[in-house]
């Protein structure tokens, strides 16, 4: 496997709790990998698990969903139908070949610039260990 | 006016699509005297080289069910896409892939061990497996190559029209050889069927919905009035292009999808997902989780007839084929 | 149609630029699909930067533009101005957040350089599909409905009243008063509650602006800020309210006298079916309760009730009623509950005779209470030690984790009233004395001076030996076990959310937090806003507090409204829903999907309909429409897809 992978991670983050978050980190001058990129929407429950596979179309090797912890949503609970939705992509996913560590669903408030920081760097760490994301999925590896 | 050119074709297909073609009833006598068939190999007797002797589209229409698995029948594709002027993908599985397209669940050494020596039927003492060539007393044997995985039509040459379905319903056969008769044909590309999802046709009671669970057709006593969904039934009518008339919802059975991504869909199997897992009645990770494993093979479900043209495996295609 | 997309690279001095290359980014920008003009500049946010973007855009023709530097959080608006003084719609720019989100959180110019790329790409790639938006702004009814008569609501109604406004306040008891109307004295002045209270309950009932409705609750809530549609429902009293004089001859007369448990006193006393909730009730009106009368439970009395009403005001065909009321702002005043000390068997409450919960021991030494003001133990002997445990409920691990704020100047005023009426002596359970409201020091001092005793121990358990009561706990001052024997025990316990809190956050569209109290809008800058423009929230529903914060929330959440009822107009948030009827097809999932309940069905058309001004925008609808009916605007499928793929691309 190639030492050097970076692995590619597409973070969807909510307008008012992890996306201020990962502002935070930033204020507060808390270094983490680069190799997220983030994509601000209003609210997890936006997030179409279209947008999901279309990162892993796009070559992400990883793909982080980050909201605000249950009971704290701006729109009441958008955050509950994003975990209700999470399962069913995980599981899809894996028929598909992803594995779970790829797609992650977190809850980050708008005070956790350090957790944020942290759950960035565990996941670089663990998609290196992972490795790339062959096309078509892990199970096509010897394809 | 002049008889128009008319092929029919098959690939990796069950042949329900011809026998669909057979139940325009009457319609078919008008057929025979709209065009000269001049390729169907279900009724007719017709060699490769019939075809290679005619020229660049002189085949006026050409409906193409089955997808594509092995080279010979992307040959076929690309012959009949020079010879015809008008290339229908007719049937889910020229369309998306269809029902062979879950084979891309597996890796073709899979398949080929499960088929060629391992299933209890197999005779198969030395364990062979199918060449593209073998040499015998005689000479060279040769079998056509298999892919690594199925394709649909348009990921093999381009195609002007999709008549989806499986099969596709008489009455948009109906529809299309009136139109192709007429001259009336939509802008190319066009998916002749509806422009709504299938709920648009479906006649049953719909309302809020909430589910603590999900079951198999089998597992209830559906009730014929209400919408399957709010049954617990795994219904893909909601993300499924409509023109089928709901002809399963209307007999107990949930919608598979074989009309393809409803119109505004771009990946059937991630929208089926969010729609689906939304109306569970469950606030709590771990009730999701556990309402959710009462769901066998979402992937397999969801993408019934759309596998091949899903957003992950057109990845893996990388646009070409291998 | 193509897009001519302008995209500016800000320096923000060193903070974007001593990191990542930005000359390199804009380059690299200039590089992209439809893009016209990149520029770097080193502060993109200062006047000359604005104008800099004003000038291509009305130079260069510009349609879209992109500037990637701090948060869109932090300077989008003022982005937004400079194009809207270049006659360019606001919503036709993208921020790339590469300072947050790039320059600050990486140490390698390399990466951050290239990271910087792709956010511009993403911001490229989405801004080609940004539509332009109009801001919406509605009028607003000038009503206001206030939920709940206790301390708070009264405070906010009289307020709004005053102010020259309508305003609607539903209190589901019978009587305004709410939970302060059960206390004896207040601290730290030790005012008799009733007499700062009855006066502003008076004064609700005399303003002609305010219309009460007691025994009734909120059943629905519909429409947005500045219109909402209320449904409330009142049960009936049966009594015909404008008959009845408040004589109290019916409760005299009600064959169930001093019969049933009455509520007001925590259960110490009995009522009659007929009943006045207590003397200085607003409105000073009889209710009958449906639950015990025998007439309305049996459908046999002698209706002694009804001979002894000279009024002929009873009538007991009376039925619910329900009533659309209209207003443009609401404020809830919900209260509170109290910590059901069951749920903590250690402390015998329940169990032994002689423990009382503090707001028992409130009825206990009110004048108007079961014993007349008297603290008496069960056996009607005044008690010679009385112990008063604080944080029963609170700051505990298997209760409440938050402080109930009140408790312990409560108990020190517990503690004073048992020394005013009694010889006893008094020992206080506490954690830590929190004392720190205008004189609450002092007036802990001074009950220190009157010689309680205050151990620091929080009370582990109240047991019976001998058939004496005894205190055990840990003074850890002494760090020595205490068993101190006494003749009744008072719980200060714990201030919880209403048992309905859930369910009524749900009516009016808001959240609660961890604690179930409801969410304000940020903890210290806006605590009486919530996620629901128009809806305010003012008292103990929104966290425990004594009654000066409650009275100045109040008043917060009055000013609140009252600065929607001044401006006359609201601005909605445009990012909204839009469901197309071509493509809807009815399934109706997304009915379940709005928190807010701003999808309704078109029964005649058979697709899904979008309140905008309703809608919030969060987007669950769209996600969840499985045939992607649903549209949001300015994030829209179209405009994320092109984000994501730029991103990653």
């Amino acid at each position: 496997m190639n030492t050097n992978f970076e692995p590619k991670i597409l973070g969807i983050l909510c307008n008012w709790c992890s996306y201020t978050g990962a502002d935070l980190a930033g204020i507060s001058r808390i270094k983490y990998p680069a190799n997220i990129k983030i994509v601000r929407v209003m609210c997890t429950g936006r997030v179409d698990p279209t947008f999901v596979l279309k990162a892993f179309q796009q070559g992400a090797d990883g793909v982080l969903v980050s909201g605000c912890h249950p009971g704290d949503c701006h729109y009441v609970d958008g955050n509950v139908k994003a975990m209700r939705r999470a399962p069913l992509v995980t599981e899809l996913l894996r028929q598909m070949g992803i594995e779970k560590e790829r797609f992650k669903l977190v809850w980050v408030s708008a005070s956790e610039g350090e957790k944020f920081a942290k759950i960035v760097e565990d996941m670089v760490a663990d998609l290196k260990k992972l490795g790339p994301l062959a096309p078509g999925g892990g199970a096509e590896k010897n394809a | 006016m002049p008889k128009i050119n008319l092929a029919v074709y098959w690939t990796a297909a069950c042949g329900g699509c011809d026998v669909a073609i057979l139940d325009t009833e009457a319609k078919i006598l008008e057929v025979g005297e709209l065009a000269n068939i001049v390729l169907w190999p279900l009724a007719t007797d017709g060699k490769y080289a019939d075809l290679e002797k005619l020229g660049p589209g002189e085949i006026d229409v050409c409906l193409f069910h089955g997808s594509i698995r092995l080279s010979e029948q992307e040959a076929m594709a690309r012959l009949l896409r020079e010879k015809s002027k008008v290339l229908i993908a007719f049937g889910a599985c020229s369309s998306f892939g269809g029902i062979p397209g879950l084979a891309n669940f597996h890796r073709r050494e899979e398949i080929f061990r499960r088929a060629y020596q391992e299933t209890p039927s197999t005779d198969n003492p030395n364990g062979v497996l199918p060449e593209t060539q073998v040499r015998v007393a005689e000479g060279t044997l040769t079998l056509p190559e298999f892919y690594h995985q199925v394709y649909s039509l348009d990921q093999v040459v381009p195609v002007d029209y999709y008549l989806p379905g499986c099969p596709p319903p008489v009455h948009l056969i109906v529809a299309a050889i009136d139109a192709i008769a007429s001259g009336q044909l939509p802008p190319k590309g066009s998916v002749i069927a509806g422009d709504k999802s299938v709920c648009h046709e479906c006649p049953r009671e719909k309302q809020e919905k909430k589910v603590r669970g999900f079951k198999r057709p089998h597992e209830v006593l559906v009730d014929p009035n209400r919408c399957l969904m709010e049954q617990g039934i795994v219904c893909n009518g909601p993300s499924t292009r409509s023109g089928c008339g709901a002809r399963c919802t209307k007999v107990n059975m949930p919608c598979r999808g074989c009309f393809g991504p409803a119109p505004e869909v771009l990946d059937q199997g991630a929208k089926l997902v969010s729609s689906t897992a939304s109306i569970l009645d469950a606030s709590d990770e771990a009730t999701v989780a556990e309402m959710v494993s009462t769901m066998a093979d979402p992937a397999g479900l969801f993408y019934r007839f759309s596998l091949p043209v899903s957003m992950l495996q057109k990845k893996r295609q990388g646009g070409k084929v291998s | 149609m193509t897009e001519r997309i302008g995209v500016y690279v800000c320096h923000c001095g060193h903070n974007i630029a001593a990191v990542g290359d930005v000359e390199k980014v804009a380059q690299y920008a200039g590089t992209l699909d439809n893009v016209v003009i990149a520029r770097d500049y080193k502060y993109m946010c200062s006047d000359p930067g604005q104008e800099l973007i004003k000038n291509d855009i009305q130079q260069l023709g510009l349609t879209r533009v992109v500037v990637a530097a701090c948060s869109p959080r932090m300077h989008e608006p003022t982005f937004k101005g400079a194009l809207e003084r270049a006659n360019l719609n606001g919503y036709l720019l993208e921020m790339a957040n590469i300072r947050e989100q790039c320059s600050w959180v990486t140490d390698n110019t390399q990466n951050a350089t290239e990271k910087a790329k792709s956010l511009v790409r993403g911001a490229v790639r989405r801004v080609y599909y940004h539509r332009p938006i109009e801001e919406r702004v509605v009028s607003v009814n000038k009503a206001t409905l206030v939920v709940g008569g206790g301390i708070a609501g009264i405070q906010a109604a009289l307020q709004i009243a005053e102010a020259g406004h309508k305003v609607y306040l539903v209190e589901r008891e019978a009587s305004i008063g709410g939970q302060m109307a059960k206390f004896d004295k207040t601290f730290p002045t030790m005012d008799c509650a009733a007499c700062i209270l009855t006066p502003k309950m008076v004064a609700v009932s005399q303003s002609p602006n305010i219309e009460l409705l007691t025994y009734a609750e909120v059943a629905q809530v519909d429409g947005y800020v500045g219109n909402f549609t209320v449904t409330v429902r009142q049960k009936p009293r049966y009594i015909v309210e404008d008959l009845c004089t408040g004589c109290g001859d019916c409760t005299t007369a009600c064959v169930l006298k001093n019969r049933i448990p009455d509520a007001f006193d925590e259960g110490l006393s009995k009522r009659s079916a007929a009943y006045i909730s207590f003397p200085q009730a607003i409105p000073l009106k009889a209710v009958i309760d449906e639950k015990e009368c025998l007439l309305l439970t049996k459908g046999k009395c002698s209706k002694n009730c009804v001979e002894a009403c000279s009024r002929e005001a009873i009538d007991f065909s009376q039925k619910e009623t329900v009533r659309r009321i209209e207003v443009g702002s609401i404020i809830l005043a919900t209260g509170f509950e109290l910590f059901d000390a069951r749920k903590a068997p250690q402390y015998g409450y329940g169990i032994y005779d002689d423990v009382y919960t503090g707001i028992e021991f409130e009825r206990l030494t009110n004048a108007s209470g079961p014993t007349q003001g008297k603290i008496l133990t069960k056996r009607g002997e005044e008690p010679k030690s009385v112990a008063i445990l604080h944080c029963i409920g609170s700051r505990d691990e298997n209760y409440q984790k938050y402080c109930s704020r009140v408790c312990c100047m409560s108990s020190v005023k517990f503690a004073h009233l048992v020394k005013e009426k009694t010889d006893a002596e008094v020992f206080e359970f506490y954690i830590d004395m929190r004392t720190f409201g205008k004189q609450y020091e002092e007036f802990y001092t001074r009950v220190q001076e009157e010689g309680v005793n205050f151990i620091r121990g929080k009370g582990a358990e109240v047991a019976k030996v001998d058939g004496q009561l005894v205190v055990r706990a840990e003074d850890t001052l002494l760090g020595a076990y205490r068993e101190i024997p006494v003749d009744m025990v008072v719980l200060n316990t714990a201030l919880v959310p209403r048992h309905d809190a859930e369910k009524v956050a749900q009516i009016f569209g808001i959240s609660r937090s961890e604690d179930g109290f409801f969410l304000e809008s940020h903890i210290k800058l806006d605590p009486v806003t919530t996620s629901t423009d128009g809806v305010h929230i003012a008292g103990c529903c929104q966290s425990p507090k004594d009654i000066p914060d409650t009275v100045a929330q109040g008043s917060a959440a009055a000013a609140q409204s009252l600065a929607v009822i001044a401006t006359g107009k609201v601005k909605i948030s445009p990012i909204s829903a839009w469901s197309d009827p071509a493509v809807c097809a009815g399934c109706r999932i997304c009915l379940g999907l709005c928190p807010f309940k701003a999808i309704g069905f078109n029964e005649e058309k058979k697709v899904a309909e979008i309140n905008q001004a309703v809608c919030k925008g969060c987007g669950s609808c769209a996600a969840g429409c499985p045939s992607n009916a649903i549209v949001v605007s300015h994030f829209s499928n179209q405009q994320l897809l092109a984000e994501i793929e730029g991103v990653l691309a």
